[in-house]
């Protein structure tokens, strides 16, 4: 199995065969943050571009702790500061970072779709640090390799999704992910959160969050947007909490060693408790540390692709 | 001036004709056709082989000018078409200043006196400023030229106003074209609801916001008893509400554009905006019903639609993207392609569908080849493959939903008002 995508776009995209070579070449990456000099030459020489369009700390300073951990050099815009107040385009944009001949970009967007076009008005690689609420897909393959991890197969694995489905695009790269690696997915949130369609996805729905735990290897528990809802479809905190919150007291009824992921930031006493958040089922620092390693492995891999021609565009087409 | 079009495969349901025949043109009216004509002096267009047709009477044109010359201008728009085949537009209302007024239309009509290269015609708005408020002064505006009203673009909301706006088409005799859309139900959707929506993380578009105000639409036309014509039928429900309206014996015609019998919502899944129109490509059912709907007889027209955008315009996020695709110049390729081919259309019943029921609709003397009738014509290579690329491209935009695509079909001679206004030799368009 070679790569060949010049680009990430998402993980629905991806065969099997191309998710399984990012988890195995993350895992070789995972040793490096061990060492006492936590760095390999593999992108030296190399620029990558954090373009990010919506306020996020995590997701880039991952990103930029996996580009120099690889030895590239790293650029951060944020959107505020960039001209993109003065009108221009995203593709401007990419195009004059491809202009100063960096690498790879690494975007974040508010809008559904942002990283696919970019993509495809650029020669150089881009990666998707989240697009609207269409796919993150380095957050979906970080959960991934910690369940690996934690489980050593993702076959056959029963994941359940809670929290607002309908926009969040770290629910569609798990749901792709998952169910290309063979596990069963469900996803669980009042029905006002569950998109229409979505179980062609592969998915099974419910709105009962013991159901939805009962017989699961892992949770995977979404942040609750509060402050985005502009159309009024989430319910009120407390009654969230009530009826969809992840409590001992719910655990308790789960399987003993059941998986509490969170891609963070935790909204406590919403999605779920504290006490949950800080137990023993929860693996989320681990999270945290895994997202370097599958970071590294990313941008290792569309480098490589562009290094070593022909190269696939993801998602061709269009004029 | 006289021209002979020999030997041609004749097509015009005006008259039930489809056979072997010759066409003599003189002083841009059809004279005759027969077998073995022969004549002196005249221009020769050898059609062995070849469709000879009336020219395409597009319904649903937005030629931009005045206001958007950035994305096209009648000049552009006009050249466009010939290249397409078609000989007549209907140019909507949506330009800026809007179609509203008497001196609106007359400006209107300066710059197609001075710059267009086919027939066009006005559709006046419905609407002051196509606002939705308070309607505009139908007499006057027929008086003025126009040919039909419509508030293209939007669905007049207010029920009062839209049926006091038919019963004033009614006795003005103009048709009422609408675009039927409910704002509050479609909101800030850019693809069609469904699967598609949910995988791309786009808001979505539910029929509803269609078939609702369709459903309005045809209960406000028979109180009214106006003539009804209802633009860019998207989805099934539409079909079957016309089909059970036209039943009943309402006074109501129907149109789809190419891209809602050529294309599905999932030719949206790599975010191209040239994909997003409104309404938008619905689900593979709702196609086949356009199909269904086009075969029988519910939907009288195809019509392009054309909407010409810059690349700033299109070339952006999907959400931020305008919505409406260009089509003049593949709409003929794209109906031989999916309907004649495919068996699902007779030559004669797609000709009627692109020239003589809009002509119809309209009340125009055009989409015929009766003897005395206008000499619009055009010469078809049917089976002619070529594939659509944005060099290609007359129209000032390039915002086709079809660019990449193998389609059959090309137009060898548009003749309009007996002069050959466009031959593909060259690829040059001569105008008027």
């Amino acid at each position: 199995m070679v790569w060949s995508r010049k680009d990430l776009v998402g993980l629905e995209e991806l065969s099997k065969e191309e998710i399984e070579l990012i988890l195995q070449t993350a895992e070789s990456f995972k040793e490096v943050s061990t060492r006492e000099i936590k760095k390999v030459p593999a992108l030296r020489g190399k620029t990558v571009v954090n373009l990010f369009y919506e306020p996020s700390t995590r997701t880039r300073v991952s990103f930029e702790v996996a580009a120099k951990r690889l030895s590239a050099d790293v650029i951060n815009i944020a959107a505020e500061t960039s001209s993109v107040k003065k009108g221009e385009t995203l593709s401007d944009t990419g195009k004059n970072i491809e202009a100063l001949k960096a690498d790879i970009i690494v975007v974040r967007h508010n809008y559904s779709g942002a990283a696919a076009m970019l993509a495809r008005n650029v020669s150089i690689s881009v990666v998707n640090a989240g697009d609207g609420w269409h796919e993150h897909p380095t957050q979906a393959l970080l959960d991934i390799f910690t369940l690996k991890e934690k489980l050593g197969s993702i076959e056959g694995l029963k994941v359940s999704i809670v929290g607002d489905i309908a926009h969040s695009r770290v629910a569609r790269s798990n749901i792709w992910g998952l169910t290309k690696l063979g596990a069963k997915v469900t996803v669980c949130a009042p029905m006002m959160l569950i998109p229409v369609g979505i179980e062609e996805m592969g998915v099974e729905l419910t709105d009962n969050i013991d159901k939805a735990l009962a017989c699961a290897d892992a949770v995977n528990v979404l942040r609750m947007q509060f402050e985005r809802d502009s159309e009024g479809a989430f319910p009120e905190q407390l009654e969230y909490f009530k009826k969809f919150g992840i409590t001992h007291e719910r655990l308790d009824k789960a399987k003993k060693n059941i998986i509490v992921m969170h891609p963070g930031p935790i909204n406590c006493g919403i999605e779920m408790s504290s006490e949950v958040a800080d137990g023993a089922n929860s693996v989320i620092l681990e999270q945290v540390t895994n997202g370097i390693a599958v970071r590294m492995a990313v941008l290792f891999l569309v480098a490589q692709a562009r290094d070593t021609a022909p190269v696939i565009n993801i998602k061709g087409g269009a004029g | 001036m006289k021209i002979l079009i020999k030997n041609g495969c004749v097509i015009d349901p005006s008259q039930d004709l489809d056979r072997i025949a010759d066409i003599l043109l003189e002083d841009g009216k059809v004279r005759r056709i027969s077998h073995n004509i022969k004549v002196n002096g005249e221009t020769f267009i050898d059609a062995a082989g070849k469709i000879v047709m009336p020219g395409i009477v597009d319904m649903h044109v937005h030629l931009r000018e005045p206001g958007r010359e950035d994305k096209e201008t009648v000049v552009t728009g006009t050249r466009a078409a010939l290249k397409g085949g078609v000989t007549s537009v209907l140019a909507m209302p949506n330009t800026s200043p809007a179609m509203d007024s008497p001196e609106n239309i007359l400006t209107l009509k300066d710059i197609i006196a001075r710059s267009a290269s086919n027939n066009v015609f006005i559709c006046a708005a419905i609407t002051k400023e196509r606002l939705g408020g308070e309607l505009t002064d139908i007499a006057k505006l027929k008086k003025s030229g126009a040919v039909a009203i419509s508030d293209d673009g939007s669905s007049v909301d207010n029920e009062q106003l839209m049926l006091a706006a038919m019963q004033k088409a009614k006795k003005g005799d103009i048709p009422v074209i609408c675009h039927c859309e409910d704002r509050a139900i479609s909101d800030k959707g850019t693809v069609n609801l469904g699967v598609m929506s949910t995988r791309l993380g786009l808001r979505g578009i539910p029929s509803a916001s269609e078939y609702k105000r369709v459903e309005r639409d045809i209960r406000l036309a028979q109180k009214a008893g106006c003539r009804l014509h209802i633009a860019h039928v998207s989805c099934k429900e539409s079909v079957e509400m016309i089909a059970k309206a036209k039943k009943k014996g309402i006074g109501i015609t129907a149109e789809t554009a190419p891209h809602y019998f050529a294309l599905s919502e999932e030719a949206t899944f790599d975010y191209d905006t040239n994909k997003k129109m409104n309404p938008p490509l619905r689900s593979k059912a709702d196609v086949q019903a356009i199909k269904q709907g086009l075969r029988d007889g519910t939907i009288d027209t195809i019509a392009s639609d054309h909407a010409p955008h810059t690349e700033n315009e299109k070339e952006i996020e999907f959400d931020r993207a305008e919505f409406g695709v260009i089509g003049l110049e593949t709409e003929l390729a794209v109906g031989i392609s999916e309907l004649v081919e495919t068996g699902l259309l007779s030559w004669k019943d797609f000709v009627g569908k692109v020239s003589f029921n809009p002509a119809r609709i309209l009340g125009l003397k055009k989409g015929t080849l009766a003897i005395g009738a206008d000499a619009d014509i055009i010469v078809v290579s049917a089976d002619k493959e070529w594939i659509v690329g944005k060099e290609g491209f007359v129209s000032q935009s390039k915002n086709s939903a079809f660019l990449g695509r193998r389609l059959k079909g090309l137009v060898d001679y548009t003749i309009c008002a007996g002069r050959i206004a466009y031959r593909s030799e060259g690829r040059t368009v001569i105008g008027l």
